[in-house]
């Protein structure tokens, strides 16, 4: 049987009030929710938002994430009576940094960078992208200052005592090594970036959950467009930490062998 | 070779070094011995600075360690230090930690510095843990490689922080053999130690530390044979 023809068929005696039973029931609203007038491109494209949102966002939080973390680390490790006061004024200006992305909601700032910062934008995806990477970049700033504190502080002595320098000591030997640790937290930022990305609809960027709500505002059935939209994120997040632990298997190798 | 004046080191308001003055001459081998707490270590840190003197001057050949313009790292290469929790890099070979700072510092081209890591693994008799990782091989070994790791920058004084402390008891002897035998070559090293036995052999100059000060110092036999102060008469009663 045509899967149309029976969709407008069993919706023509639900519109009238008729019991068709669940199954049929179910299958009216998910037609509706995913194949009728093609949506499901709708979620695809919605998709395709999130995962760029989130890519464009995961790289500002890195970037920015380790340059803070960086200079916070480099501005607690100088020697006593030898400070840089360039550094020590970047550090203020990181530790503001983290404090306020920290301290006030997502959603907040979110609202702030689209209706007042950037009020006259039209990019609404792209002013969600930033923000996300904003917030995100002051979390990895501190995961990775975390990492690198972790750290036997004996490592970073026994490569200066060698005679190697501030950079090769944290390029060689500290880095690698806090890497390998502050990886499960990192991955966990990312899913939380990945599914944060969803918030952007409050100022209009059009990501996966904007197609949903799209279609239920057309539909007046919210169900299968909200648990579909659960259910593509929770895949997505799958994917990652799939990834995730692949990647922290193979760095556990090296060590073991 | 190392001058040191009038060193104090205090960590917030816990004053650790008093007033320390003190001379160690090429080819010397000075162990420091004491209770704990009573600042041997952060005394041999403040050597290379891995510790900063709160007060006071530290030369060495001439070069003022203490003044902040000093290239700290230029001296720490002159100056090879061995850790109680030996401090090699978990995340390379063996032969990448003892190669990585020679060639980092421009000290030889990396085909050189492979060639001396094994002859100096050959010597403490590890030349076929090369490839191992550090977690792969024991307590002694380690040690013995983190010597081998100090001693590829070819230094003009090892510096020794409690070698034999974190060690299983029979594994002490291979350490203090590789010890023993460096001294025997004329290496100028400055030890701290809980090694009676090896301070009474090897050292030309035994320092008695107590709450911050060198109470007492002489040739072991002065130190461990005829003891003065009351404090290192007590101390040495407990030990030996």
């Amino acid at each position: 049987m045509n899967l149309a023809a029976s969709y407008e068929q069993w919706k023509s005696l639900m519109v009238l009030g008729e019991e068709i039973g669940f199954f049929k029931e179910f299958y009216v609203k998910f037609y509706q929710a995913f194949l009728e007038n093609n949506r499901w491109l709708q979620y695809l494209e919605g998709v395709g938002t999130t995962l760029l949102t989130t890519a464009l966002a995961l790289c500002i939080g890195i970037l920015l994430g380790v340059m803070v973390a960086m200079v916070r680390t480099a501005h607690d490790q100088q020697r006593p009576g030898n400070h840089n006061p360039l550094l020590g004024l970047v550090n203020i200006i990181c530790k503001v940094y983290v404090t306020i992305i920290r301290g006030t909601p997502m959603m907040v700032q979110l609202l702030i960078m689209g209706l007042v910062i950037f009020k006259s934008s039209r990019n609404f995806t792209a002013v969600g992208a930033l923000t996300l990477g904003i917030n995100s970049g002051a979390y990895v700033a501190e995961i990775i200052r975390g990492g690198l504190m972790s750290l036997d502080p004996g490592q970073a002595e026994a490569g200066r005592s060698l005679g190697l320098g501030y950079i090769d000591t944290m390029r060689f030997i500290v880095v690698p090594q806090a890497f390998k640790a502050i990886l499960p937290a990192l991955g966990n930022e990312f899913i939380i970036l990945l599914k944060d990305t969803s918030l952007i609809t409050v100022i209009g960027g059009k990501e996966l959950l904007h197609a949903a709500q799209g279609i239920y505002g057309r539909t007046w059935e919210a169900m299968f467009p909200l648990v579909g939209t659960a259910c593509i994120y929770l895949v997505l997040v799958l994917i990652f930490s799939w990834f995730q632990s692949k990647l922290e298997r193979r760095l556990r190798q090296s060590d073991r062998r | 070779m190392i001058d040191v004046k009038h060193l104090c080191k205090s960590f917030d308001d816990h004053s650790v070094l008093k007033d320390i003055s003190e001379h160690i001459h090429p080819g010397e081998k000075v162990v420091i011995i004491g209770p704990s707490g009573s600042g041997k270590s952060t005394f041999l840190r403040c050597l290379n600075l891995l510790e900063n003197p709160t007060e006071g001057v530290i030369t060495f050949n001439g070069v003022e360690l203490t003044n902040p313009k000093t290239d700290i790292n230029a001296i720490r290469r002159e100056m090879g230090m061995v850790f109680q929790h030996f401090n090699l890099f978990p995340n390379m070979t063996i032969r990448k930690n003892i190669t990585l700072a020679p060639v980092r510092t421009g000290l030889m081209t990396q085909a050189e510095a492979d060639k001396t890591a094994l002859e100096l693994l050959r010597r403490v008799g590890l030349e076929d843990k090369a490839d191992a990782y550090p977690n792969q091989v024991s307590g002694g070994q380690k040690q013995r490689i983190a010597i081998v790791r100090a001693l590829a920058m070819k230094p003009k004084v090892l510096l020794f922080d409690e070698p034999t402390s974190a060690l299983d008891p029979e594994m002490v002897g291979e350490v203090l053999e590789v010890m023993k035998e460096l001294a025997n070559e004329g290496m100028t090293m400055v030890v701290v130690t809980h090694e009676m036995g090896f301070a009474r052999e090897v050292a030309t100059r035994v320092l008695f530390m107590d709450e911050g000060r060198i109470v007492e110092q002489g040739t072991p036999e002065e130190i461990f044979g005829n003891p003065q102060c009351e404090r290192l008469k007590s101390f040495l009663a407990k030990v030996l």
